[in-house]
């Protein structure tokens, strides 16, 4: 058998390269210039800031901040704030759903679930044309509003989820005792509705910052965000491959560290709440 | 008033103030009763998504019978089914569907080997298993386009790490990006790399449930390793792992942000898939009309698809 045991060793030992190396290079080649980048040798290099200076720092002779610390301030506001409305809306829904026996619950809840999975590039062609007639075309407030009911899918079959383990019995009984309805969501379920809550509100922000087709579309220059400005980044003629990454690496830094926050609820927040433990 | 109940538990803290003390029993419904308060609680969720996905979705509808262009300012004409008998009958479209239906089948499939492979060894290891499943899962937690520009980068032919690893045991220069077939298998890989892990936690959720006392019977019986494989591992775990398939061949018909960022859709059209096509006709064409059926057609063949493999589902799960 032991022989068998040190294959399967091994064999995990190989994925696990396989899954970390293309981070663990775009690490390296954040810190090479761009010699050494074409040479793309592994340790034999002198190691240099000069990449995650200029993600920051305009290159241009006069100097400044760069483009992508619009871009890195976007993402932060609108992923912050669409964030929070999905989480302060989404909540509710899903206590309502969880707790009450509302009609056609079932459907609603079906609807819920298949707008996540509508094609983005077909949503965003009549969004488009919506946002471009209403003055929301390339403005954070138009990726706000579109980012929370992006995230409400996730926000509400997460918390449904997560309310559902809260036996309803809890509630009648502070009832029984004369506080209304939703005192006693506040007063005895909410309290303990608190880690699920942070967990489902850390993967919204997961999701959206990563998001990348509905903001290519639907910002221009101003409020463009992160993803698409990489992107852009790509597109040229000849790519500056140590900018892009450093300004990969800086990108990836927040999502990793919150991640880390969450590893508990990581399976269940990735598999949509299909698998908890 | 506040000596008559007895609920100051913990979860009550004392110094919260006037506002929760508790009501007298009589008024405790409130203004609200539970009806308004369940439709009250779900209406601003509800608004949100009908708002941004389903209205768009129906006024795509009505694009689409249309002549209807974002940027051109011209005359709109009606010209009902027009639109969608050019998308069904052009050739262009059904080549894109190939290239579609050969990335859904590769990496659908590639993912579900490899990632059941990796929740199967997992599985099996008692030490560090937790840890290791959260380096694993990595890949999923990144942007398309940061998973892009690593593979783009490492994928070039001329510097790209890939090809110099290949060098130096002997094989040539592999032309990853820039030959037609190569290019969507690189997509493949790329598409692999981020989303295995997702069927591989689904599939270790599986094999960890089940039931020892199983392998125990069997082990009596002196069964083969492939017998217990074949005849109480898979069964329990095939359920779960249709699902995990459903979730990713749905991304994986829709895709579209790593063909962006990777190969443009080229060279050529070779690695152009449905929805990449659809944003050139929408966003380089201007064809907003075209876009819109061909859109809507799209949406129609995911839902008449997962219809039929929800049915097969519960067909499964009811054994």
């Amino acid at each position: 058998m032991r022989p068998a045991r040190a294959l399967r060793g091994g064999l995990l030992l190989l994925a696990v390269v396989l899954m970390l190396f293309p981070a663990v290079w775009m690490l390296i080649t954040s810190l090479k210039d761009i010699q050494d980048v074409y040479a793309a040798t592994v340790f034999d290099f002198t190691p240099t800031l000069d990449n995650y200076r200029d993600v920051f720092v305009s290159t241009s002779a006069a100097g400044g901040a760069s483009d992508l610390v619009t871009n890195f301030s976007n993402s932060v506001i609108i992923t912050a704030l669409a964030t929070l409305l999905a989480t302060l809306i989404g909540v509710p829904a899903a206590w309502g759903f969880s707790r009450f026996d509302l009609k056609g619950a079932k459907d609603q809840l079906f609807f819920i679930l298949s707008t996540r999975f509508m094609p983005p590039v077909v949503v965003v062609i009549p969004l488009f044309v919506m946002y471009r007639w209403a003055g929301l075309y390339d403005t954070r407030t138009g990726l706000v509003l579109l980012y929370t009911a992006f995230n409400l899918p996730f926000t509400i079959w997460m918390m449904k989820g997560f309310v559902d383990e809260i036996p309803g019995e809890y509630e009648d009984a502070l009832m029984m005792d004369g506080y209304s309805r939703l005192q006693a969501f506040r007063q005895g379920s909410l309290p303990l509705l608190v880690p699920g809550i942070l967990a489902t509100a850390v993967f919204s922000m997961i999701f959206t910052w990563n998001e990348f087709t509905f903001a290519v579309f639907l910002t221009g220059s101003t409020a463009r965000t992160v993803p698409p400005a990489i992107a852009g980044l790509l597109g040229g003629q000849s790519t500056p491959w140590g900018l892009v990454a450093a300004a990969a690496m800086v990108f990836a830094l927040p999502v990793l560290a919150f991640g880390f926050l969450v590893r508990k609820h990581l399976v269940a927040g990735m598999t949509f709440g299909a698998v908890r433990r | 008033m506040a000596q008559t109940t007895s609920v100051a538990t913990s979860a009550e803290p004392s110094d919260e103030g006037p506002d929760f003390e508790p009501p007298p029993v009589a008024r405790r419904s409130g203004r609200l009763t539970d009806r308004w308060i369940a439709r009250l609680s779900v209406a601003p969720a509800m608004l949100f998504l009908v708002g941004l996905f389903l209205f768009p979705l129906l006024w795509a509808v009505v694009l689409s019978f249309s002549t209807y262009s974002a940027t051109r300012n011209q005359p709109i004409e009606w010209v009902w089914f027009g639109n969608y008998v050019d998308v069904l009958t052009s050739d262009q479209v059904w080549e894109r569907a190939i290239t579609t239906l050969i990335f859904v089948v590769a990496a659908v499939g590639l993912q579900t080997l490899v990632g059941f492979g990796i929740a199967w060894l997992l599985s099996r290891q008692q030490r560090g298993r937790g840890a290791l499943t959260v380096l694993l899962l990595l890949p999923m937690m990144l942007s398309p386009v940061v998973v892009g520009a690593f593979w783009k980068l490492m994928l070039d032919s001329q510097f790209g790490v890939v090809n110099r690893f290949l060098e130096a045991v002997g094989v040539g220069q592999v032309l990853w990006l820039t030959q037609p077939r190569l290019a969507l298998f690189s997509l493949v890989v790329v598409d692999s790399w981020q989303w295995t892990p997702f069927i591989m936690v689904i599939a270790l959720a599986g094999l960890t449930a089940v039931p020892d006392y199983l392998f125990e019977a069997a082990e009596i019986d002196r069964a083969s390793e492939w017998f217990k494989f074949r005849h109480i591992t898979l069964p329990l775990v095939w359920p779960l792992l249709l699902i995990a398939i459903m979730f990713r061949a749905i991304d994986a018909f829709r895709l579209f942000d790593i063909v962006y960022v990777v190969t443009g859709g080229g060279p050529g059209s070779s690695t152009e898939t449905l929805s990449y096509h659809l944003y050139k006709i929408a966003f380089q064409n201007s064809d907003t009309a075209v876009a819109s059926a061909y859109g809507i057609l799209m949406v129609i063949v995911v839902t008449i698809a997962t219809q039929f493999y929800v049915k097969y589902l519960t067909r499964v799960q009811a054994k």
